[in-house]
């Protein structure tokens, strides 16, 4: 999985620099937000999900091992290939081979962060095998080689009058309006006969039922069941993650899933699979196992409530953060707060060590989280080990310094009367306008209230004490 | 009841009149307020930034001075938020003094039951709610019920209000861009209620939203919510 070239810092200002992008942002992740905010307030039981729901995923978490090992033998009762995929590279792999054993030139896919995060598409294209993103969004992106910023709506960065000027130049050059049906009619034309052509279909999965060996697909367009139904040969990539141990488990999260992603009450396509049937369906079906850093994010008691995500969304609705920058910032298929806690801990923290620091800390996707992953919790948890392990030796002694001082009340004291000296020249009508490196960034955009000429505990305490 | 006020070392440094403000209103509501010369900081500055080993001696200390009070009162939720919710992990245990340990407003209103306090403040007032006064402390509507007890005062609902300041502790300045991205936005809703007061339960929200207006050039105030509840 590839993490991200730059500093979250560098990569969010160019991306808050894009007035379009911000606007574009803006307007979608509000109407998202108070979308979800409604169904969820009208559930009673809405709490009593959340914990349902993180229940099943810790049960999951707890005996991953075991689970994993019944899902592949319901899978292989049922009529499915399994394959155990290390990392990205053996589940490319597998695709690769299934394809070039049925001479498929082209494969359909459904959308699926799982193939982004392996690098599905370019794996496949350097082998001559092309696949084809029929989701709607996914589609714009591949056409115009931009990528995914959301989890869900991966082209929320752009607008429909740059979706009608780029079908245009790609797939109808005769489009005249860019109202919302007529872009989605001229995908559906380019689209179906791509369908009826395919001979491999390739998904990922929302969830895999452990005790039969079901596999889920929840989606809005209907595009994924076509690549599941039509081709004769279907191939899933699972993260080993996303299982859950009864059918019947389904409800939980089938309830809580499209309330938190889409703001809807009941999800529009749910396609549930099982092994191959006969005359029904694609009659060759592999299911890819990947673990591509899942079982070393397990290790870590504290970090592995990440892989409890159902990829709603929700978190990089509700952040402050994500909706400013956007996803393109976090460097990752996985953006926001979620993509905060998962790139690092999947690719190391090393490779990504200024992700958990993309927070306020404002709690909102603690809040939002359908199965209660304590997003902050796992953000310090991950900046204590991004300090250890790349922390600036500056940063560390500053930090040191000021617990020394902290150390003491009467260091603290004296810390403040050395800033009064200092400052005095700084301070303009009240306020500080202009405050030497680091704290330049904050007064950049900011004035900086002074050190106030008496400190409250220094005086307080000597009252309080003076006897009567 | 005999109560230790913990300042914190933002209101300390920064907003002396606040803490006093606390002081003052405990102390007209009868109870012996106790200000420890030897409180600091609680720590969670390096907590937040990943220094857990430098943040240890700092809640070690927080304990030990405050140890003996029947309730511990400070103006900020922020500290307050770490302290009942961050030490337990950190310390490894969870001493009775960490949920005896509660923010101005919801002492007042959930513990004392006291929701006027006698002011007078006239003065059109929008409030924000701090993120960690709303998802950590849960504090709920605390203030409000405060504010709209206060004599005098106009009461303007802020756009937006839950969302964050982007002030994040380092936050503001490791992420200095997306932190005043987020600012410039706060500051907008706060003009559009044409107040003449934001306030808040956060020193450091304050700092934040009050150094945005400033820039600005604005004529609204920051003003921390104990000032206003001491007014009179």
């Amino acid at each position: 999985m590839r993490g991200p070239d730059e500093t979250f810092p560098q990569a969010a200002a160019r991306e808050l620099g894009d007035a379009q992008l911000r606007a574009n942002l803006g307007n979608a992740t509000a109407t998202i937000r108070d979308k979800r905010a409604r169904v969820v307030d009208e559930l009673p039981d809405w709490e009593q999900l959340r914990d349902a729901g993180s229940a099943i995923k810790a049960e999951v978490m707890a005996d991953l091992d075991g689970y994993l090992l019944q899902f592949e033998q319901a899978l292989r009762a049922a009529g499915a290939t399994v394959h155990w995929a290390r990392d990205g590279a053996e589940a490319c792999a597998v695709v690769a081979q299934v394809a070039r054993a049925h001479n498929a030139t082209e494969v359909v896919k459904v959308k699926s962060l799982t193939t982004d995060e392996i690098e599905l598409n370019a794996t496949l294209a350097q082998q001559g095998i092309h696949a084809l993103e029929t989701d709607f969004a996914e589609l714009i992106l591949q056409l115009d080689g931009d990528w995914s910023s959301h989890i869900l709506v991966p082209a929320i960065h752009r607008n429909r009058t740059e979706i009608r000027d780029l079908f245009k130049r790609t797939i109808a050059p005769e489009i005249a309006s860019d109202e919302p049906a007529v872009l989605a009619e001229a995908a559906r034309l380019y689209l179906r006969e791509r369908f009826l052509d395919a001979k491999v279909g390739v998904s990922g999965a929302n969830f895999g039922v452990a005790e039969t060996g079901t596999l889920c697909v929840v989606e809005s367009e209907g595009n994924g069941r076509m690549c599941t139904t039509l081709p004769p040969v279907l191939v899933s990539i699972i993260g080993i993650e996303k299982l859950v141990p009864t059918f019947a488990d389904l409800e939980v999260f089938l309830q809580l899933l499209p309330r938190s992603s889409t703001g809807e009450r009941m999800n529009p396509y749910t396609s549930l699979w099982t092994g191959v049937t006969d005359a029904d369906g694609p009659q060759e079906l592999h299911v890819v196992l990947l673990d591509n850093g899942r079982t070393r994010v397990l290790k870590d008691e504290i970090g592995r409530q990440a892989l409890h995500c159902i990829r709603c969304s929700a978190c990089l609705n509700v952040c402050p953060v994500y909706s400013r920058t956007g996803g393109h910032a976090y460097g990752s298929v996985y953006p926001g707060p979620i993509g905060a806690i998962l790139t690092p801990q999947l690719i190391g923290i090393e490779n990504a060590p200024t992700l958990p620091f993309a927070s306020s800390l404002c709690g909102a996707c603690y809040d939002a989280c359908p199965v209660k992953i304590d997003i902050p919790r796992v953000l310090l948890h991950l900046r204590e080990q991004a300090v250890l392990a790349t922390g600036k030796r500056s940063e560390r002694a500053a930090m040191r310094a000021l617990a020394w001082v902290f150390a003491s009340a009467g260091r603290l004291r004296l810390a403040q009367r050395l800033a009064r000296i200092a400052q005095r020249p700084l301070v303009r009508s009240g306020v500080i306008h202009r405050l030497p490196p680091p704290l330049s960034g904050w007064t950049d955009t900011r004035d900086m209230r002074p050190v106030a000429a008496h400190g409250f505990v220094e005086q307080a305490s000597a009252e309080r004490e003076r006897p009567e | 009841m005999r109560v230790g006020l913990f300042a914190t070392c933002v209101a300390d440094t920064m907003f002396p009149d606040a803490a006093r403000a606390t002081a003052m209103i405990l102390e007209r509501l009868g109870h012996e307020v106790v200000v420890p010369r030897e409180q600091t900081c609680c720590g969670q500055m390096h907590m937040n930034a990943g220094y857990r080993s430098e943040a240890l001696p700092l809640a070690e200390r927080f304990v030990a001075t405050f140890g003996e009070f029947d309730a511990v009162v400070s103006p900020s939720s922020s500290c307050v938020g770490a302290i009942r919710e961050l030490y337990p992990q950190l310390l490894a245990i969870d001493p009775p003094l960490l949920q005896r340990t509660m923010e101005l407003s919801e002492f007042l209103v959930h513990r004392l039951g006291v929701e006027d306090v006698g002011a007078s403040y006239p003065h059109r007032v929008t409030y924000h709610p701090t993120c960690h006064s709303l998802r950590v402390t849960r504090i709920g509507d605390a203030p409000l019920r405060l504010l709209r007890n206060v004599k005098g005062l106009e009461l303007v609902e802020l756009p937006d209000a839950t969302e964050c300041c982007g002030f994040g502790g380092t936050f503001s300045i490791k992420n200095a861009g997306t932190s005043s991205a987020i600012l410039a936005d706060k500051c907008s809703a706060i003009e559009s209620t044409d107040a003449d007061v934001c306030t808040a339960v956060d020193g450091s929200c304050l700092l934040q939203i009050g150094g945005g207006l400033s820039r600005r050039g604005d004529r609204v105030r920051a003003v921390h919510l104990a000032e206003i509840l001491a007014s009179t």
